[in-house]
């Protein structure tokens, strides 16, 4: 089992004029390949911070962040979209798909910025969705579909180009407890079948059971890792 | 790719109403107020632009056609004796009164030409002959002034100046800038239409003969004649041009009108662009966080507002050309040349693109991290 994401000694200040909020304190954590990881705590312990650090979308304040063993907060601001691009899918609680793209063109607007043609993006974002078992709703537009449809197109999105790193902010959150977990098994393949990290950030207790590794954050810092 | 800035535009079509018709409003503002602004500068240089001649010679320091006073005829001949000219006429652009049978009047330009001369006469002739201003007290006005002065067919009569004067043709398309219409008749008979004494003239219209260098000969007769100004038809032209449009404010409140339609676009364009990008603001942030370069999603509100523009912009030249065309028949004479409506194509671009500039910056500072926000 490979490593794909190590946090060392990370540390987020946010800063809100006079007021400075700790985020995250000196958090330390290795995220594998081929393993679900959940990130739990209460509203606030920083598990939204952590994942947007791992995702390279913020920078700590202080601390390492090595993505396949290289240091991303080493890199400028304006080559983090680059690293994103390349080694990262996200799915979001409200999904966040475009909709005046159909679910298809949702996907393909993802291989299209990695790089694909037209053609090869269309027949690609086909296979995907496929793969997550809706590729009859190719043509639909997201208002269209159920919310469970909505996430697999995320999810779909979130492995085009397939990053080694998927992150997810509580993808079950705007979905009812079957479709839940039908997601979640999902994304748990795509951990075990297809050799990723897979983080998940959740409140939902029923997700533990497909949880290869549960990190509990309090506080900014890590409570307890299983 | 997929065309999410088509996508995002068409998506919400009342916004879409709106932006366009925004846009269409600015475009249909700039071209009829920068139109006039033609229409008024062509009509006050119209007689000139239209001479064919090659030089006009008028008192010394006369800025503008109207303003001419007159000179000694002697001048004629220096000018004929000049090497170089090829033809020269004596010519009278002066006020004077014109007097229907009613007897209501109207204030009037004279124009005194020459019927034989290749230069100066009435153009755009739609009834008549130039050569029937040989007729005794013969004129010719325009159609467009048949109403204001009481004459609407050849061989109606009237008085100007109180001499007797006959409608003897007809042109179209001959406007005056100001509220007087020019009436055509020959040179000798314009003398008692202004009361000019017999011997002197307003200007001496010169052509050149072929293959004389006009520049030469411009300056060869400005030596020769040092208490008159010599112009080239262009210089004539554009001074005239000047004196009206800047000199007397009417041309500056016209441009003025047209640089609100350009401020009233950009800030309907702004705002829309603005309030369509905020719509689409968290799709923007998913955009940057699944790693798209900012210049990309730059690229989706540039293309969004160029869009915008090249349909606002047919549709406002669609209704300026409807614009232009119902008044044409009118007093208003509204020129939308080509090079016009080139130039506004790619000021309405400049516009859109520019007012597309605060989204930008929206986008720019949009912290990916939002999309982590429910």
């Amino acid at each position: 089992m490979s490593e794909a994401i190590a946090i060392r000694g990370v540390t987020k200040n946010y800063d809100e004029g006079a007021t400075k909020t700790l985020a995250l304190d000196g958090v330390d954590l290795t995220v594998n390949r081929g393993q679900v990881t959940l990130l739990m705590g209460p509203s606030g312990s920083g598990k939204t911070t952590l994942l947007s650090i791992m995702g390279c979308i913020l920078r700590p304040t202080a601390g390492q962040v090595l993505l396949g063993g290289n240091d991303v907060t080493a890199l400028r601001e304006a080559d983090l979209p680059a690293v994103r691009l390349r080694h990262i899918g996200f799915v979001f609680q409200g999904f966040n798909l475009f909709p005046t793209l159909t679910a298809g063109e949702n996907v393909e607007l993802s291989l299209g910025l990695k790089g694909l043609n037209r053609s090869a993006a269309k027949d690609e974002a086909r296979r995907l969705l496929a793969a997550v078992g809706i590729a009859e709703k190719y043509n639909a537009y997201p208002a269209e579909i159920s919310g469970g449809q909505k996430q697999r197109v995320a999810i779909a999105r979130a492995v085009a180009g397939s990053p080694e790193v998927i992150l997810a902010d509580e993808p079950t959150a705007a979905l009812d407890s079957q479709t839940g977990k039908t997601i979640v098994e999902m994304m748990a393949k795509l951990a075990h079948d297809e050799n990723r990290a897979v983080v998940i950030v959740t409140h939902d207790n029923r997700l533990v059971e497909y949880a290869d590794r549960i990190v509990r954050l309090e506080d900014g810092r890590i409570a307890r890792a299983a | 790719m997929p065309p999410l800035a088509r996508r995002n535009l068409f998506h919400d079509r009342i916004r879409l109403v709106v932006t366009l018709t925004g846009i269409a409003f600015s475009v249909v503002l700039m071209a009829v107020q920068w139109g006039l602004f033609e229409g008024f500068s062509s009509s006050t240089a119209g007689i000139i632009d239209h001479s064919h001649a090659d030089l006009w010679i008028a008192a010394k320091n006369t800025t503008y056609l109207e303003q001419a006073i007159p000179f000694n005829e002697r001048k004629y001949y220096q000018v004929l004796a000049t090497p170089g000219v090829g033809k020269a006429i004596k010519y009278i652009v002066r006020w004077s009164d014109w007097k229907e049978p009613n007897g209501h009047t109207e204030a009037i330009a004279v124009v005194g030409c020459d019927p034989d001369a290749p230069v100066g006469g009435p153009y755009n002739l739609v009834a008549g002959d130039i050569q029937q201003l040989k007729q005794p007290n013969a004129v010719i006005i325009d159609r467009i002034y048949a109403d204001k002065l009481g004459a609407h067919a050849i061989g109606d009569m009237v008085e100007i100046n109180d001499y007797r004067a006959k409608v003897v043709g007809f042109t179209e398309g001959i406007r005056a800038f100001t509220t007087s219409p020019y009436v055509f008749t020959t040179f000798k008979r314009a003398l008692d239409f202004t009361v000019i004494a017999d011997d002197q003239t307003n200007f001496i219209l010169v052509k050149a003969a072929p293959g004389a260098d006009i520049k030469q000969l411009k300056a060869e007769l400005q030596r020769r004649l040092p208490d008159n100004d010599v112009f080239t038809t262009g210089e004539f032209s554009a001074s005239t041009r000047h004196y009206w449009m800047f000199t007397t404010g009417a041309g500056i409140a016209v441009l003025m009108a047209a640089a609100l339609g350009l401020i009233v676009g950009i800030a309907v364009v702004a705002q829309t662009i603005y309030a369509t990008t905020m719509d689409h603001i968290r799709e923007y942030g998913t955009l940057k966080a699944m790693g798209a370069p900012n210049r990309y999603v730059l690229g989706i509100i540039m293309q969004q507002a160029a869009m915008a523009a090249v349909m606002g912009y047919a549709i406002g030249m669609a209704v300026s050309l409807f614009v232009v065309h119902g008044v044409s028949t009118g007093g208003a004479n509204i020129l939308l040349s080509w090079r016009t409506a080139i130039g506004l194509f790619f000021l309405t671009l400049a516009m859109c693109i520019s007012a597309a500039v605060v989204s930008v910056n929206k986008i720019l500072s949009l912290d990916p991290a939002m999309v982590f926000k429910s």
